[in-house]
């Protein structure tokens, strides 16, 4: 390789072909990679410490916000911990809540990725099909939840709300529509040259560098790793409900393509099963408010891998410590791996292909307002000042609707 | 529970400094407790001949004098073992595991760097992570005695 013809690009930390933000300064020699550099962290948004100074239940939905599309997968990893510490058994019918919402939230996730993988390699159709689909199971979750994300499923000890028969025939109805849907998408996934050409051997990773990096969910068993934490490691219902691990040789994006669609297909077999099974009875137990001390770690399959949570109690009614580690931690350090030698034109696709969520990666302190290089800390007051002035600006003003509001706690 | 009772009597019998400091919570998560000098010794063993060889993280905490570091590491069984070591916090130096054993550890090693100021020997040189370049020297924010105020007290651009 000839150094003095080697051109380093950087492909953020704002850029169009990133869906948030991440830095990859990529060095070309010609079109080819040379090599790719790494740097994150432009979403700190300091959870983990803002964790330890909220209670157990304001917890449930700060964790939520740690990702939009897994909003059901942090807390409910969350929780779990937190039940484990304070003993609590979940009733059946809570547990099968769990899982339906968690499979609903990867039918949703998968979708999404269909679309934003088909957009990265100019395959618009297939974005504006999958995406139309998707919000077949949007609605499903906002009648479930009374929210497309951020669902607030989750009580510790058991689920939030209840579903009704009602409920159920429009799920079913819904989960038929979606297989006829992916059925169509597994043959133009199998079928149709432009994008198995497009697809196949980029991002390659072999299984021995899988098992090195440690990388996770769809992204590892693409690479033929037969690991499902909903299989190894059961949490929620899924001891009770038959499912196959869904997994590929091909080792590249196609084979990541092939893995989602196919999981499509498990979990609406999933959400049958439950809606055909879920037993009566109460859907979650009465909850301390104080948890007493101990730790646990819990692990939840979240659709772009496996989610883990630590949670450390003191007996009080906060908690000591919360660890929360996301998929895409992992994931993407395997994405130098996955491009060496890859072209320039094949990074965005290799990218999406592992599902990024740089949200959740970033979890962990307060933003830098960082202008023409002069770095200025802006105080937490300062940050809430700047957004509410931001909004008043552009004719949004909720000083009505808080006034309101306060009235109404009084 | 078999399983994890014979892991737990394997390592007990190997290195008795184990002894009581090994526990199993529930099914697959046992809990281990061991001296930052013993730390490799047995985390070679664990890793190369019991085979968890997936790992999951590593989780930093402030436990008043010293800083703990778990280690989670994990079977394709699900089985979970979590190796817990020591570092005072006047000399919180520690080996890094991204060398030998899993390079994909080198964010979670990144976050006990910058979130809790331990010393990791052996991670190259590279981006931090997760905080800002200009983040302040010697504020480590995942410690207890950290509370965000102390950054506004920073002076200007630094």
């Amino acid at each position: 390789m000839d150094l003095n013809n080697v051109v380093k690009i950087p492909i953020g930390p704002q850029h169009p072909c990133l869906k948030e933000p991440a830095c990859f300064t990529v060095s070309l020699n010609g079109e080819r990679l040379a090599g790719l550099d790494l740097r994150l962290g432009y979403n700190h948004r300091g959870i983990e410490k803002a964790a330890e100074s909220r209670t157990y239940i304001q917890n449930i939905y700060l964790i939520e916000r740690v990702c939009g599309i897994c909003s059901h997968s942090h807390p409910s990893c969350y929780i779990q911990c937190v039940e484990q510490i304070a003993g609590l058994e979940v009733p059946a019918r809570g547990r099968y809540l769990r899982s339906l919402i968690g499979e609903l939230e990867r039918v949703h996730s998968h979708l999404l990725w269909l679309g934003v993988a088909a957009y990265e390699i100019g395959f618009e159709t297939l974005l504006m099909y999958s995406w139309r689909d998707r919000e077949v199971v949007m609605d499903i979750l906002a009648m479930l939840t009374g929210n497309r994300v951020n669902y607030a499923a989750n009580v510790i000890g058991g689920a939030n709300r209840d579903i009704t028969e009602d409920h159920k025939k429009d799920i079913l109805k819904a989960v038929d529509v979606l297989e006829e849907r992916t059925k169509y998408y597994i043959e133009v996934a199998t079928e149709e040259a432009t994008l198995i050409a497009r697809l196949s051997n980029v991002g390659y990773i072999s299984l021995d560098d899988v098992k090195l990096m440690g990388t996770a969910g769809p992204t590892a068993r693409a690479s033929g790793l037969d690991y499902d934490v909903r299989r190894d490691d059961p949490y929620a219902a899924y001891k009770d409900i038959p499912f196959k691990v869904i997994t590929d040789t091909h080792c590249d994006v196609y084979g990541r393509a092939l893995v989602r669609v196919g999981e499509l297909m498990e979990s609406y077999k999933m959400i049958r099963h439950i809606i055909q099974n879920i037993p009566d009875g109460p859907i979650a137990v009465k909850a301390p408010r104080k948890i007493p001390a101990g730790e646990a770690i819990s692990r939840y399959e979240a659709p772009r891998g496996e989610d883990v949570h630590y949670v450390r109690s003191n007996g009080t009614d906060k908690p000591e410590r919360v660890r929360v580690r996301a998929p895409t931690m992992v994931n993407l350090l395997s994405v130098p791996k996955m491009l060496e030698g890859d072209n320039l034109a094949d990074v965005p696709i290799t990218i999406a292909a592992i599902d990024p969520c740089f949200s959740c990666t970033d979890r962990a302190i307060r933003v830098s307002d960082l202008d023409g290089g002069n770095a200025k800390v802006m105080t937490w007051n300062e940050t809430r000042r700047f957004g509410i002035d931001w909004y008043r600006k552009n004719g949004i003003d909720f000083t009505d609707l808080n006034k309101r509001l306060a009235g109404r706690m009084r | 529970m078999a399983n994890e009772q014979a892991i737990q009597q394997e390592l007990q019998e190997k290195f008795p400094y184990f002894g009581e400091k090994i526990t199993i919570s529930s099914e697959r998560r046992i809990w281990a407790e061991v001296a930052s000098s013993n730390f490799f010794e047995a985390f070679d063993y664990i890793v190369k001949k019991m085979n968890f060889s997936m790992l999951c993280l590593i989780i930093g905490l402030d436990s008043g004098d010293n800083l703990e570091f778990i280690y989670n590491l994990s079977r394709y069984d699900g089985t979970m073992l979590n190796l817990k070591t020591f570092v005072p916090k006047t000399n919180p130096v520690h080996k890094t595991v991204t060398a030998d054993y899993f390079p994909g550890a080198e964010l979670y090693e990144r976050e006990l760097v910058d979130c809790f100021g331990a010393r990791i020997e052996g991670l190259p040189e590279g981006n931090r992570y997760p905080l800002p370049d200009t983040w302040p020297e010697g504020q480590y924010p995942l410690r207890k005695d950290w509370t965000p105020d102390m950054l506004d007290k920073q002076p200007e651009g630094k």
